[in-house]
């Protein structure tokens, strides 16, 4: 074996190891990292497993569950699954101001964490329209809003 | 009468690209010189086909001709001009079509510019680029064809996007991107004939260098302003949220700019070939990717316009691109042989190859998180997202470690450096660093790796400066010249060296800008009262009063705001939120108070007229102006590079560095 050889070895060598490792802590990171997207049905049905990760929530704002605090500081309300009654639900506790759309039965995506006491507090809050700009239509399932709230760079952010 | 002419032009430029692909691959594997004449028409056809398909198109939308199907999804009678002809990009059929124009241009100046070159490589390059020109025309043509039929005629269309409308950014942010991303088929294009013909010569390996150059600016002017239009318009207060397609065009960003970097090895030390000819297939693969990702609508974002059917064809391409470079790797490749070695540790070859390995590093880490979630969607249905913490733990360090080897390179020596060089090189630079440090800490600055930051700025741009001075000094002092003579002078005599320092210092700019801007950025929302007022850092904001107003195609609400800064200084602002005639939703235009070391930035988040009231979003953004007040260092920098060379000039000017104990020539220090 010549020195060049064993130098290139080596060099190969020290190159795997290093993307190895890489990968090793990337990989690491993206699972502490991911943020997953449930309605409230699924969530619910994931049981203690939701408890912990940053969840993207996404249904509309039941109707007649919409709550300001004394000071106004804080909005509660529930988010379920669809507008009928008896549909899944969780209650969501918001201490941010909610954008001009907000209102009952509308479209909404509540980033945020989800606990113990059943309770999801959300850090953003979301107005979910779609990407044509058009309102949801009667129609429109859950599968809906899936593919129609505008991820990250959404101006409501 | 418009469907059919587009349709017919798109199916000419279809024909003309096909011919030409195979008659110049076919040429220049069996060296026929004249073939070179007939695909330099090929291209010419292909080049009047796509700028006609598109000039019909702006036609039809600025005579708002909704039988065509294209004008019948984003036209709309109430659009001023400018944002009816900028319509064209701002949907997906006519921004695949306009791309087809891009392409066609690129590919007509690669073969003015390369006429009278010997013709083998020139013919294998454009053969290639043509083949890219028959995928693209192939897909205006049929999956995304924008000039289908509509009937009936509908009387009005709903108007671009409203969000594309909001700003004049708009106009100039997205060509710029198709600029950069359209010109990586020509490196790709140079690259592949370097591989079929199994060697890269200088003369090559220039062109390679020169045609990534082009797009390379383009590329990185429309990130920044994206980066910009995002700050500007989509008022959630930031500019780079780790989109997948913010990503998308990161992405052969950073393989482009490790190919400008190893292409300089390549030069001086004959090294590095394969690997230099793979970061070139690597950016264009990358902004296939890209294009991909933001148009087939498998991301949903601002950019991702519809859902649309073009997804498993692009998949295909991508996927035979992929393995027609593999192989041409495999099977090519090791006939690059490299004729020089790597010079020792302490080395501008060494800290070049560590700063590709790091760029390399950096392209992993975001594809992964980009593309992390579609696989595992695909494979187990779940749907996730990765969130930002991850490409901020991941790409923060990497970037810190990129901006000091950009202190650290351009003061080594190629070959090989003596322990007392490099002290006598790293000495004032470090030292300035750890001043810029220790300045920060007294003005009660805090953040271990923002002020590391800080310091290895310092530290980049001093060794830059000098670099870039130290010439104009030996001229100054040897041949008596004036500053202004001397500078000109050993500018213009090693260019690409002064245009790259001159980037590098916008780059130091722009870590600058995301450091503090990220950092020290202060947050606060407020509902107010006309009257009342809310405290943000030095500014007081007071509420006046709302306001409203009636334009063609949109109504708007905004606040009046009187600013009143730290000094009594006052300054009227109004947020605003638009309402377009034809979409149901919103669309906020934040308001800015720019000054020279911070941004002020408010949003109105939500009003009630009956109140009447309104709620704030407000931000202190230190310093993240620089981030786009770098663009004309980038753009000098880059064109002062690029600029075509007299033949003089390029023969006796060499770009060797005032350095003593420099390896006196390539691989003698092997």
């Amino acid at each position: 074996m010549t020195s060049s050889t064993r130098n290139r070895l080596f060099a190969l060598g020290a190159l795997l190891v290093a993307g190895a490792g890489l990968a090793y802590v990337a990989f690491g990171n993206i699972g502490q990292n991911l943020v997953f997207y449930w309605t409230p049905g699924e969530m619910l049905a994931q049981g203690s497993k939701a408890y912990g990760p940053t969840i993207r929530l996404g249904g509309v704002v039941q109707p007649g569950s919409l709550r300001w605090d004394a000071a106004h500081t804080h909005l509660s309300f529930r988010v379920a699954d669809t507008d009928q009654p008896g549909a899944p639900s969780v209650p969501v506790l918001s201490s941010e101001t909610p954008p001009q759309m907000f209102r009952e039965r509308i479209g909404v995506v509540v980033e945020g964490t989800f606990d113990r006491s059943q309770t999801f507090t959300s850090s953003r809050l979301m107005v979910n329209h779609s990407n044509e700009y058009r309102p949801p239509k009667p129609g429109d399932g859950p599968d809906k809003w899936k593919t129609t709230v505008s991820a990250p760079t959404a101006e409501a952010r | 009468m418009t469907s059919p002419l587009g349709t017919a032009l798109v199916l000419g430029g279809l024909l003309a690209a096909a011919f030409g692909a195979v008659v110049g691959i076919e040429g220049g594997l069996r060296h026929r010189a004249g073939a070179l004449r007939i695909v330099l028409g090929a291209v010419t056809a292909f080049l009047l086909c796509m700028v006609g398909a598109n000039l019909v198109m702006v036609y039809a939308l600025v005579t708002h001709d909704f039988s065509v199907h294209y004008v019948s999804m984003v036209g709309s009678r109430a659009t001023p001009l400018v944002y009816t002809v900028v319509s064209l990009w701002s949907a997906l059929e006519g921004s695949i079509l306009f791309w087809g124009a891009i392409l066609a241009v690129y590919v007509f100046g690669f073969s003015r510019a390369h006429r009278h070159d010997p013709p083998t490589n020139p013919l294998l390059a454009l053969g290639t680029m043509l083949a890219v020109g028959v995928f693209f025309s192939f897909l205006i043509a049929g999956p995304a064809n924008p000039f289908g039929r509509v009937s009936p005629v509908p009387p009005d269309g709903p108007g671009p996007n409203p969000l594309l409308q909001n700003h004049i950014l708009m106009v100039v942010h997205p060509p710029m991107l198709y600029l950069g991303y359209v010109g990586m088929v020509v490196p790709f294009g140079i690259a592949v004939a370097a591989l079929i013909r199994g060697q890269l010569g200088d003369a090559w390996m220039a062109t390679l260098r020169r045609w990534t150059l082009i797009p390379w600016t383009f590329l990185s002017v429309g990130i920044v302003l994206g980066a910009w239009w995002a700050y500007a318009v989509l008022g959630w207060g930031g500019y780079w949220a780790w989109d997948p397609v913010e990503n998308a065009s990161f992405l052969p960003w950073l393989t482009a700019t490790a190919f400008l970097h190893s292409g300089m090895v390549q030069e001086r030390r004959h090294t590095l070939k394969l690997w230099t000819v793979s970061l070139s297939l690597a950016s264009f693969l990358l902004t296939i990717l890209g294009t991909f990702m933001t148009r087939s609508g498998v991301f949903n974002s601002v950019h991702s316009f519809t859902q649309s059917e073009i997804g498993p064809t692009f998949l295909v391409f991508l996927g035979a691109v992929l393995v027609v470079s593999i192989l041409l790797i495999a099977v090519r490749g090791p006939l690059l042989v490299p004729e020089g070695t790597l010079g020792g540790v302490a080395s501008r070859e060494t800290s070049i190859l560590l700063n590709n390995l790091l760029f390399a590093a950096l392209t992993f880490t975001v594809l992964l998180g980009t593309v992390f979630p579609l696989v595992r969607e695909a494979f187990s249905g779940v749907r996730i997202s990765v969130g930002a913490p991850y490409f901020n733990r991941m790409a923060v360090p990497l970037g810190i470690a990129i901006l000091f080897l950009m202190g650290v390179g351009p003061s080594l020596p190629w070959g090989r450096a003596s322990p007392e060089t490099v002290r006598r090189q790293f000495l004032v630079p470090a030292a300035v660093g750890v001043a810029v440090v220790a300045v920060c800490l007294a003005a009660g600055l805090r953040g271990g790796l923002t002020l590391l930051t800080f310091g290895l700025a310092g530290f980049a741009a001093t060794v830059t400066l000098r670099e870039m001075l130290l010439p104009v000094r030996v001229r100054m002092r040897e041949q008596r010249e004036p500053l202004p003579q001397a500078l000109f002078r050993s500018a213009a005599r090693a260019r690409r060296r002064f245009g790259g320092y001159v980037v590098h210092l916008g780059v130091v700019m722009v870590f600058v800008a995301i450091a503090a801007s990220q950092s020290y950025v202060v947050h606060t929302t407020a509902t107010l009262k006309p009257g009342e007022r809310f405290q943000l850092g030095p500014y007081t904001v007071q509420l006046a009063g709302l306001r409203n107003g009636i334009e063609p195609h949109r109504r708007w609400t905004a606040a009046e705001i009187q600013v009143t800064d730290g000094r009594g200084r006052q300054q009227a602002l109004a947020p605003r939120m638009n309402f377009y005639e034809r979409s149901t939703d919103p669309v906020g235009s934040p308001a800015i108070r720019s000054a020279a070391f911070e941004d002020l930035y408010l949003t109105l988040l939500a009003f009630d007229q009956a109140t009447p009231s309104a709620s704030f979003n407000a931000w202190i953004f230190p310093m993240v102006g620089w981030i786009w007040w770098s663009l004309p260092l980038f753009v000098f920098g880059a064109l002062f590079a690029a600029w075509p060379e007299r033949r003089r000039v390029r023969s006796g000017a060499t770009e060797r560095l005032p350095v003593p104990n420099e390896a006196p020539s390539p691989g003698a220090a092997a």
